[in-house]
C-alpha cells in the first residue's frame, strides 16, 4: 500500500468516493465550530471592535492562497517525474481554488484595512505578494484554458507552475525591498513568544483545520468532475470511431 | 550557434522583420505619458526611472512572440529541434538575439528619451547601467513565455499574461536602481540583485524553454 496507488484513476475514484462524504462533513462541521465560535463567543477586541472577527476568515484564507500553490507545485513536479494523470488533474483543480481563496484574502483584508488603516488598498509588501500571487493564478489558469490536448496542456502549466513558483519568490522578497510594511506580523505561530491572545487563537486554529478541509474537499470533488470529464471525452472518441 | 545567431540578426534587420519597431513603441511610449500627467518638470522627473523601465519592458514584450511564431510557421523550428545543437542552445542562441535587436536598442534609446522627460543628471548613467544588467533577463523570460505559447494559435494576449508576472522582480530591482541612481542615492544593493536575477534566468530558463518548445513540438 503506497500512495502511488493513486495513480491509478480507478482506485482514486473509489477511495476519493468513499472518503468525499466524511471529509465534507468533517470540514462543515470545523467550519461551523470555528465561525460560529469565533463571530458569536469571542470578545471585541478593546481597539478593533467587531472587525477584529474577520481574522477568521481572512488568515485562513491566505494561509490556504499559498498552500494551495505549493500543492500545485508538488502535483506539477510529480506529474513531470511519473507522469501519473491523476496528479496534474489535482493541480488543475486547486488552481481556480486557490485564486478564490487569494481574492478572498484581498477583500477580507480591503474590508478590515478600510476602518483600520483608513484606506482599502496600500502597496504593503504583503498585499503587493498576494496581488502578484493572483496574478500567477491568472496565467496558470489562462494557460489551462488555451492549450487543447490536455497533455500538452498538462506539461506546459507544470513547467510554467515551477518557474512561477520560483519567480513568486523572488517577487516576494523583491516587494519586502521594494516598499516598507504597513501589515502586522505573523498572528500565529509555534514558536514564538507573542501572538495572538487565546481567546482569539483556539476559534482561529479551528477555523485554520476547517479552510484546510474545505480545500481537500474541493479539490476531491473538482478531480473527480476532471476524471469524470476525461472519462467522457475518451467514451464520445470511442463512439465516433466505431 | 553562431550561424543561428547571425542568421536571427538578419531576418531581424532586413525588410519585414520588424527591427526598431520596439525602439518607436518606446519613443510613443515615453512620448504619451507628458500629455497623461502634464508637462511639469519636477513630477516628470520623479517619475522618469519608472516610466522608462515599464516602457522599456512593454517594447520588449511587443517583440515576443516573433521568436518562434515565424520559425514555427515555415517549419525551421523542427529543423532546428533535430538539429545537432542541442535545443537548450537553439533558445539561447534565439534569446540573445531578441536581447541584440531588442534589448540592446532600448537600453541605448533609453538615455535620449530620459532628456524628454527631465531625467536628472545623476540618473542618466544608472538608468543606462540597470537596463543593460536587466534587459537580458527580459529577453530570456520572454523567451520562456515564447515557448509556451509557440503551439498557440492567438497566443500574443497569453503570452503578455504569463510574462508580466515574470516580469515582476526584475522590474522592481531595475526600476530601484535607475531611481536610486538619479536621486543620488547608494544603488550598489539592487544592481547586485538585478545582476542575480539575469544571471540565474540566463543560466536556468533556457532549460524550462526548450522542455517547453519539446512539448509542443510532440
Amino acid at each position: 500500500m503506497s500512495i502511488w496507488e493513486y495513480a491509478n484513476p480507478k482506485k482514486f475514484m473509489q477511495t476519493s468516493s468513499w472518503a468525499l462524504p466524511w471529509v465534507t462533513g468533517l470540514a462543515v462541521v470545523t467550519l461551523l465550530t470555528g465561525l460560529v465560535w469565533g463571530f458569536f463567543f469571542t470578545p471585541d477586541d478593546f481597539r478593533q471592535g467587531a472587525t477584529v472577527k474577520i481574522i477568521y476568515i481572512h488568515v485562513p484564507s491566505a494561509m490556504m492562497a499559498i498552500n494551495a500553490w505549493a500543492m500545485m507545485l508538488v502535483t506539477s513536479l510529480i506529474w513531470l517525474i511519473r507522469r501519473h494523470h491523476v496528479s496534474v488533474l489535482a493541480a488543475k483543480a486547486a488552481a481556480p481554488i486557490g485564486m478564490t481563496m487569494t481574492l478572498i484574502a484581498l477583500f477580507t483584508g480591503a474590508i478590515w484595512g478600510q476602518p483600520m488603516w483608513g484606506t482599502w488598498w496600500a502597496w504593503d509588501p504583503r498585499l503587493t505578494s498576494f496581488l502578484i500571487l493572483f496574478l500567477f493564478y491568472l496565467g496558470y489558469i489562462a494557460l489551462w484554458e488555451a492549450v487543447d490536448d490536455p497533455d500538452t496542456a498538462a506539461d506546459l502549466t507544470s513547467v510554467l507552475c515551477l518557474v512561477g513558483s520560483v519567480f513568486a519568490l523572488l517577487s516576494r522578497y523583491a516587494v519586502l525591498f521594494w516598499n516598507q510594511g504597513l501589515h502586522q506580523g505573523a498572528s500565529l505561530s509555534l514558536d514564538k513568544e507573542e501572538h495572538v491572545a487565546d481567546v482569539f487563537a483556539w476559534p482561529l486554529w479551528i477555523s485554520m483545520a476547517g479552510f484546510v478541509l474545505l480545500f481537500i474537499t474541493l479539490v476531491l470533488l473538482r478531480t473527480r468532475t476532471e476524471i469524470r470529464s476525461r472519462r467522457l471525452r475518451a467514451l464520445e472518441a470511442r463512439e465516433r470511431m466505431a | 550557434m553562431l550561424a543561428l545567431l547571425l542568421r536571427d540578426l538578419r531576418l531581424a534587420t532586413r525588410a519585414g522583420g520588424g527591427f526598431g519597431l520596439s525602439l518607436a513603441f518606446f519613443l510613443i511610449v515615453t512620448v504619451l505619458v507628458p500629455f497623461g500627467v502634464g508637462p511639469e518638470g519636477g513630477i516628470l522627473a520623479r517619475i522618469a526611472p519608472g516610466i522608462l523601465w515599464v516602457g522599456a519592458l512593454l517594447s520588449c514584450l511587443l517583440s515576443l512572440d516573433r521568436i518562434f511564431a515565424l520559425d514555427r510557421e515555415d517549419g525551421s523550428l523542427d529543423l532546428l529541434a533535430t538539429a545537432p545543437i542541442p535545443l537548450e542552445g537553439v533558445v539561447a542562441a534565439k534569446a540573445l538575439a531578441h536581447w541584440l535587436t531588442t534589448g540592446l536598442p532600448l537600453t541605448l534609446g533609453a538615455p535620449v528619451l530620459g532628456v524628454l522627460l527631465h531625467l536628472p543628471g545623476s540618473g542618466f548613467a544608472w538608468l543606462t547601467l540597470s537596463l543593460l544588467l536587466g534587459t537580458p533577463a527580459l529577453s530570456v523570460i520572454g523567451t520562456f513565455g515564447a515557448a509556451l505559447t509557440v503551439g498557440l494559435k492567438r497566443g500574443g494576449l497569453l503570452l503578455s499574461l504569463l510574462v508580466l508576472p515574470l516580469y515582476i522582480p526584475t522590474l522592481i530591482f531595475g526600476a530601484e536602481a535607475a531611481r536610486r541612481g538619479s536621486e543620488g542615492l547608494a544603488t550598489a544593493t539592487p544592481l547586485l540583485m538585478l545582476a542575480g536575477i539575469t544571471a540565474g534566468a540566463v543560466a536556468m530558463l533556457p532549460f524550462a524553454s526548450a522542455a517547453a518548445i519539446r512539448v509542443n513540438l510532440r
